[in-house]
């Protein structure tokens, strides 16, 4: 039978993610200590945890609201507006959606027709190029760089924007770097947004994971943004809750109306029991100051910066990542690219990394790696690390 | 910081000064300081191995004995605590509320030297009026750690 009939020619063409190759090598290695992980190490603290199981036990296993259970939605509607100054409506403003992922997929189909472009900075998350493309738009890379902080400044972004552009992926806290953006960089990418007429969808899964004084702040709360912002966020990252598959969408109505539609048609509503789990981590957040974020981030705070010294102290070029939990150095005067060195890494010293080409053209030279690893561990792979080299 | 220093010594308590002072953002003398001042004030004991004993191989018994005494006037239950964790049997001791007084972790090489510990040497302490003999079956988590062989990290090595 011939398949390629039924095969759509432009998600064919996608490529698979380059992190597959080296899942599959580090499959075969069972004393490798891997740096390549994308979540947190710790497990769903044991409140969260319990609240499905109670939901479990008191048997609501019933679809809720499209939109999720109103009660959640108040959680997040306080939550949004408290930590990061940011207004919304529980009542047509907010989606509980399956994980901050499925936020990206609801704006991009809701937005995009054939032959619209979205502006995506790179290195970033692997899904927001694929995203695009699955949407019918195409995907316009911008190059940011270390000089920069890997932030996206007005002037590539004027540079990008054709008459065909649509929307701006504004990836910050940024997975691979760990760059975070500054309110005075947004300030002037503000000024280039609203001038074109952009849309952004601001994936701010990582806010919670931002140690700069400042701390984070959402495009969405400046001035004259929030009409023009799809505010993503989920429980993924701050409150350790990978596998829950719960996040959220806010937008203001007319931009949430096709979103509601889609998920409304393709997923029907999250999960009940991880909305119940969320809707939890919020409430406790709420009456303890967010004890359990703020436990986490010291303790990856420390760990970031014993990467960022070790790797300072290897001889390696490594700006400080102020977010997430990724270091991200150069790796360019070793003389091997990105790949090479990760595969040669895991080979010779049983460590794996991520080639930063993973996360675009541009990660060419760098390798990401995750600080979210038992303390031992990160010292032993910090060790080897240093001997591969010192051994090249 | 000396809270935070004692989090991550019990995670990794072989971790050098150098990299304990990166992670609190701390002066290296500033560390060892509050580490020295740890140390002289009895805070940290001792730095040592969280050992799974069953996988050394060696036989070996453990028990918790629950002991009812008389206090003593003026020294309530001091005097006979002590008199008790000089034994080389004893790992730790510790007073009680409720039915009994003092509970005590034992260790002896076999089953026959521990009962005799007991009934030679704890027993006819004078001011020991009762004791109770547990056996520990298996230990499944000590000092936070988890002993069993489940996977510690159920993590995907490489994701996006």
């Amino acid at each position: 039978m011939d398949y390629t009939r039924f095969q759509n020619a432009s998600v064919s063409a996608v490529p698979k993610s380059g992190i597959r190759k080296f899942f599959d090598i580090v499959q075969t290695m069972p004393r490798a200590i891997s740096l390549g992980v994308g979540e947190p190490d710790f497990v769903t603290p044991f409140h969260i945890r319990n609240a499905a199981i109670d939901s479990l036990l008191d048997g609501e296993t019933q679809y809720t609201s499209n939109a999720g259970k109103l009660s959640l939605r108040n959680e997040i509607a306080y939550y949004v507006r408290h930590r990061y100054g940011l207004t919304y409506d529980p009542q047509g403003e907010i989606i509980a959606t399956v994980g901050a992922s499925e936020g990206i997929d609801l704006a991009l189909r809701a937005m995009l027709s054939p032959g619209d472009e979205v502006v995506v900075p790179e290195p970033s998350f692997v899904s927001y190029c694929p995203g695009v493309i699955f949407a019918g738009g195409t995907p316009v890379p911008i190059v940011t760089g270390a000089e920069n902080n890997f932030m996206l400044t007005p002037e590539t972004l004027k540079a990008a924007i054709t008459p065909k552009t649509k929307a701006l992926i504004m990836p910050y806290p940024n997975n691979p770097t760990g760059g975070i953006i500054d309110r005075e960089s947004l300030q002037k990418l503000r000024d280039v947004i609203i001038e074109n007429d952009l849309v952004v969808i601001s994936d701010e899964i990582y806010s919670e994971l931002t140690y700069s004084p400042e701390g984070h702040v959402s495009i969405a709360s400046l001035p004259r943004m929030r009409e023009r912002t799809i505010y993503l966020n989920g429980f993924s990252k701050a409150f350790a809750m990978t596998g829950w598959r719960i996040g959220y969408v806010c937008a203001p109505v007319p931009l949430m109306e096709n979103m509601l539609k889609i998920h409304q048609y393709a997923i029907m509503c999250a999960s009940v029991q991880a909305q119940v789990a969320a809707e939890e981590a919020l409430k406790r957040g709420r009456e303890d100051n967010y004890a359990d974020i703020v436990t986490m981030r010291e303790s990856y705070n420390r760990r970031r910066r014993l990467m960022l010294d070790s790797f300072h102290k290897m001889g390696l070029d490594c700006f400080e990542p102020l977010g997430a939990f990724y270091v991200f150095p150069s790796i360019a005067k070793t003389g091997l690219t990105s790949e090479v060195f990760c595969e040669r890494l895991l080979r010779e010293k049983e460590v794996a990394c991520v080639p930063g080409t993973a996360f675009g053209a541009c990660g060419e030279g760098f390798i990401r790696c995750c600080y979210a690893t038992a303390l031992d561990k990160l010292t032993i792979a910090l060790d080897r690390i240093d001997d591969f080299l010192q051994s090249l | 910081m000396k809270q935070e220093l004692l989090h991550i010594l019990q995670q990794d308590c072989r971790i050098t000064l150098e990299k304990l002072a990166v992670m609190m953002d701390q002066p290296l003398e500033a560390v060892a300081e509050a580490l020295q001042d740890m140390e002289k004030n009895g805070v940290i004991l001792r730095y040592t191995p969280v050992i799974n004993w069953d996988r050394v191989g060696k036989e070996r018994v453990e028990g918790m004995i629950e002991v009812r005494t008389t206090p003593q006037r003026d020294e309530g239950f001091d005097s006979i605590a002590k008199r008790i964790y000089r034994f080389d049997e004893v790992k730790s001791v510790y007073l009680m509320s409720g039915a009994y007084d003092l509970l005590l972790h034992v260790e002896a090489p076999t089953l026959k030297e521990l009962a005799l510990f007991v009934s030679s040497k704890l027993s006819v302490l004078e001011n020991v009026t009762g004791t109770a003999t547990h056996f520990v079956l298996k230990c499944y988590k000590s000092d936070g750690i988890i002993f069993e062989d489940e996977p510690r990290d159920r993590r995907l090595a490489v994701n996006p």
